[in-house]
């Protein structure tokens, strides 16, 4: 597999438009912590590690104008310094994809919209990207959005470009809202060892004047909700206090090691892993389906959505449809990826339009390989 | 009119009696406006320096009527304006001459509220307050808050990304919305997301809000909702400065602070809020900050605390925390009586929307100031300070001649001066005609051609919305603003700020 590295923004620029002019496709990528996603391919790699570094950080405007390749964990580090965060909680893909750690990009992150538990109080990375610059599918750099939190100039083309897995253009940098780190988290667990039951207590948990954080739910015997509540150390005591008069019994849990906060690497790393978003009503219906299927489930309940391991693609695509959800195929063995596509289908209406959507960045597909069902050209 | 808008079809103007007639075939159940007295209430919205009514109106009331108008619209190449309720301050819904104007006032229905998950699925004509208080009962609201909200629509809301002095801790409309369902011109109808965070494909569910109503016309809206804080209280604080007011109002947010609403005021705007509504704001100070904190009783007030040892630390002349809800709204009633006060003092004022990054603040205010004396013409500032967006009000008098034209290009002044120091052209107020042609300040022809090409995918025939948000040939070189002539905004009893 071939990989180009552009130095600069003339040369990717040049070479998306001279892949464009030959028919070739490119594929863009980061660190290649989510390359295991999709279809296997032989597309030319751009790699958009040259564009690397922090452009702009002052910590009082809660704003961070980075490149798109600059690694994650380099972003956390420099804000962690001023005790400010990437709040949608970008996390690294690598480990649950079978790519090692730390090679995660900020630019796959947004690419990818990869957003945590926090999703529910604080928003996904497509509420945090506040403007980009990028070269299209054209050949072309634009920019769009800004650089500020109030800005309706325009089309929000930031919302396009976060979760579109690489689909329209190469984002060269982007500047993002970032947020004060808690002074204090809490995480407790509530018993909970059905899914209906979990359900109601996550509602009741998020309805509360606890505003929490986070929410999440590891199901079985001995499931637990686990509630995470951040914020300034007086208000996360007395609404910790507001949570156990209103949960009994409710525990002291941990944030992160074995046996704490559900999170997908905690699923078994040898069977197919998919993303399942859906409305939080379905919760129970969509268990029942997956418990039946004999698929191991957890519930990062603040990000809306049901991690799930299993083999059958159409059996998980239906469960998810029915609970009104839709299920994304993120690790797979090769030969279930040829044929099962990482994304769910659109009705066809919306697969019309973003189909155009599409094209209007891209139109000569050389973005559109055939890792998300393009056709590779030679 | 400064701004030039499409020159009308002639073509089509000579078959408006045919076209009535197919709107009222196509949809029974609407109320088709043709004469020109009844035409007349709808030449323009909020921004009323432009006016031109509209060749005529249609009132549906089902998504399947406005797929039908639309799908024969297209169909004939008639173009057509969407229209909430009309509040819009940058002329997004300005109508055309040969277009019609499809409202969605009669789209005023809630359809469904779930207390249990907090959310409600309204119709676009449905007010954006008439929203928090169907589901005030059950101790939740919906967040974004634009001053109009007692008029504006929540499909407005949607088209223009309407914020409010709460956005800077949570959120614009975009970060409120779950799901859509809309029209796209050719009549077919879309549903994007819905009851779930995250919607399959990409986010053209994002893309919607803020689009100005050029992509498709939205017919049914999925909100979120938020549970009511149990505490909110407002702290007055005074500096001597405007850059220790700056200064202030950065440290806060330094030390980790995300206030629900954070407003600065400067000298002309306190004294004139304060002769207007008595809310016994200090007139020694050349700023005022206004700080909100919300949320449970303990964070409150150890926020408050913080607020006030940051305040004094930064020499703050007067500093004051309101003691019950009714000195907290009287805290709040002055700065929402900015504008209208402003109105008392000048027969004439122009408001502005930029936004700048928070710490060029004092810079702006400079170059604004010596732009103020440049073109003889006062400046009072009212600022969102939580997210840099400023909003100057230029006073001057219609009737002296070449006033209108000096505040005109002093505004455009401003705002290409938020562009130069890193800011934007309109951080809530929306292009619509108003800034359309100030758009090259902030975009290259590529950037924009980018975005006529997202526009050119969901509506090929470039029927809907036509001559806003992108520059057209043959424009003109100043523009308009939010006019406001003896006091009188075309919605005198809105409140604006």
């Amino acid at each position: 597999m071939e990989t180009v590295t552009p130095p600069t923004e003339e040369a990717l620029a040049e070479c998306v438009r001279a892949a464009g002019a030959r028919g070739a496709k490119l594929e863009i990528r980061g660190g290649g912590s989510k390359a295991a996603v999709g279809a296997e391919r032989d597309t030319t790699i751009l790699d958009m590690r040259g564009f690397r570094g922090i452009v702009d950080y002052d910590p009082a405007e809660l704003v961070l104008t980075v490149r798109a390749g600059t690694p994650l964990a380099e972003i956390e580090a420099v804000l962690a310094e001023q005790r400010q965060m990437l709040a949608f909680e970008p996390f690294d893909h690598g480990p649950i994809l079978g790519a090692g750690a730390g090679e995660a990009t900020i630019g796959g992150i947004v690419a990818a919209g990869v957003s945590g538990p926090r999703r529910i109080s604080a928003g996904a990375a497509r509420d945090h990207l506040l403007g980009f610059s990028a070269v299209s599918g054209r050949g072309e750099r634009f920019v769009a959005g800004g650089r500020v939190v109030k800005n309706v100039t325009g089309f929000d083309l930031a919302k396009l470009m976060a979760g579109s897995w690489g689909r329209l253009a190469a984002l060269i940098q982007l500047s993002l809202k970032v947020l004060p780190a808690p002074a204090r988290t809490i995480v407790q667990a509530i018993p909970a060892s059905d899914p209906e039951q979990a359900a109601r207590i996550m509602a009741s948990v998020l309805g509360s004047a606890a505003a929490v954080a986070a929410v999440a739910y590891r199901p079985g015997k001995d499931g637990r909700v686990f509630v995470r509540i951040e914020g300034f150390a007086p208000s996360v005591e007395a609404r910790c206090s507001l949570l156990g008069t209103l949960f009994d019994p409710i525990e002291a849990a941990s944030g992160g090691e074995e046996g704490g906060w559900p999170e997908p690497g905690q699923l078994p790393p040898d069977r197919p892993l998919w993303r399942i978003p859906i409305p939080a009503r379905r919760l129970p219906r969509l268990a029942g389906r997956l418990d039946r299927l004999g698929a191991p489930w957890l519930a990062d309940w603040g990000g809306g959505l049901v991690w799930a391991c299993h083999e059958d693609g159409a059996a998980i695509r239906a469960a998810a449809a029915e609970a009104g959800g839709h299920a994304m195929l993120l690790r797979a063995p090769p030969a279930l990826r040829a044929v099962v596509p990482a994304f769910h289908p659109l009705p066809a209406g919306n697969a019309a339009l973003e189909a155009r959507v599409v094209h209007a960045f891209d139109p000569l597909g050389t973005f559109g390989g055939r890792r998300f069902g393009g056709r590779d050209a030679h | 009119m400064s701004i030039s808008m499409p020159e009308p079809d002639a073509a089509v103007l000579a078959r408006r009696d045919e076209i009535a007639a197919a709107l009222r075939r196509l949809a029974p159940g609407a109320r088709v406006i043709d004469h020109a007295d009844e035409l007349r209430p709808y030449e323009c919205d909020g921004l009323t320096a432009y006016r031109q009514p509209p060749m005529l109106v249609v009132l549906p009331e089902t998504t399947a009527e406005v797929s039908r108008i639309l799908a024969w619209c297209h169909a004939e190449g008639v173009k057509v304006v969407p229209r909430g309720a009309g509040t819009s301050l940058s002329g997004g819904a300005l109508p055309l001459a040969d277009a019609v104007l499809l409202s969605l006032a009669r789209f005023n229905r809630i359809l469904a509220i779930d207390e249990e998950d907090r959310l409600a699925v309204v119709q676009p004509g449905v007010t954006n307050l008439a929203v928090t208080q169907a589901v005030a009962h059950h101790g939740l609201y919906y967040a974004p808050d634009p001053s109009s909200q007692i008029a504006c629509s929540i499909g407005g809301n949607v088209a223009e990304n309407s914020g409010g002095v709460h956005c800077l801790k949570y959120g614009l409309t975009t970060n409120n919305v779950l799901g859509l369902e809309l029209v796209l011109m050719d009549g077919e109808i879309i549903r994007l997301g819905g009851l779930l965070l995250e919607s399959a494909g990409l986010d053209l569910l994002g893309l919607m809000v803020g689009s100005e109503g050029l992509l498709g016309i939205v017919t049914e809206v999925t909100v979120r909702l938020l549970r009511t804080p149990e505490t909110a209280r407002a702290m007055l604080i005074g500096f001597a400065g405007v850059e220790a007011a700056g200064a202030c109002v950065a440290a806060i947010i330094s030390h980790g602070i995300v206030p629900a609403g954070m407003e600065m005021m400067d000298r002309l705007a306190i004294h004139a809020a304060e002769a207007f509504v008595g809310a016994g704001y200090p007139l020694d100070v050349e700023a005022l900050l206004i700080v909100e904190l919300d949320g449970p009783e303990a964070e409150c007030s150890h926020l408050i605390g913080e607020v006030e040892r940051i305040a004094s630390a930064h020499g703050a002349a007067e500093l004051r925390v309101s003691a019950d809800e009714a000195q907290r709204q009287l805290f709040w009633a002055g700065r929402k009586a900015a504008f209208p006060a402003v109105g008392r003092i000048s027969p004439d004022y122009y408001c502005m929307d930029g936004t700048i990054p928070r710490r060029r603040l004092p810079e702006v205010l400079a170059r604004i100031s010596s732009l103020s004396a440049q073109y003889g013409l006062a400046v009072a500032n009212v600022f969102h300070a939580g997210d840099g967006n400023l909003h100057p009000l230029i006073l001057y008098d219609a009737s002296a001649a070449g006033e209108l034209d000096k505040a005109e290009s002093f505004g455009a002044d401003i705002l290409r001066l938020c562009v130069e120091m890193g800011g934007v052209l309109t951080g809530e107020h929306g292009v619509g005609v108003e800034k359309r042609d100030l758009m090259p300040e902030m975009f290259s022809e590529t950037d924009l051609d980018q975005q006529r090409r997202v526009k050119h995918a969901f509506d090929p025939s470039g029927l809907l919305n036509p001559g806003k948000v992108f520059p057209i040939l043959h424009r003109c070189a100043e523009q308009g603003r939010v006019h406001v002539h003896r006091g009188s905004l075309p919605f005198p009893d809105l409140p604006r700020f």
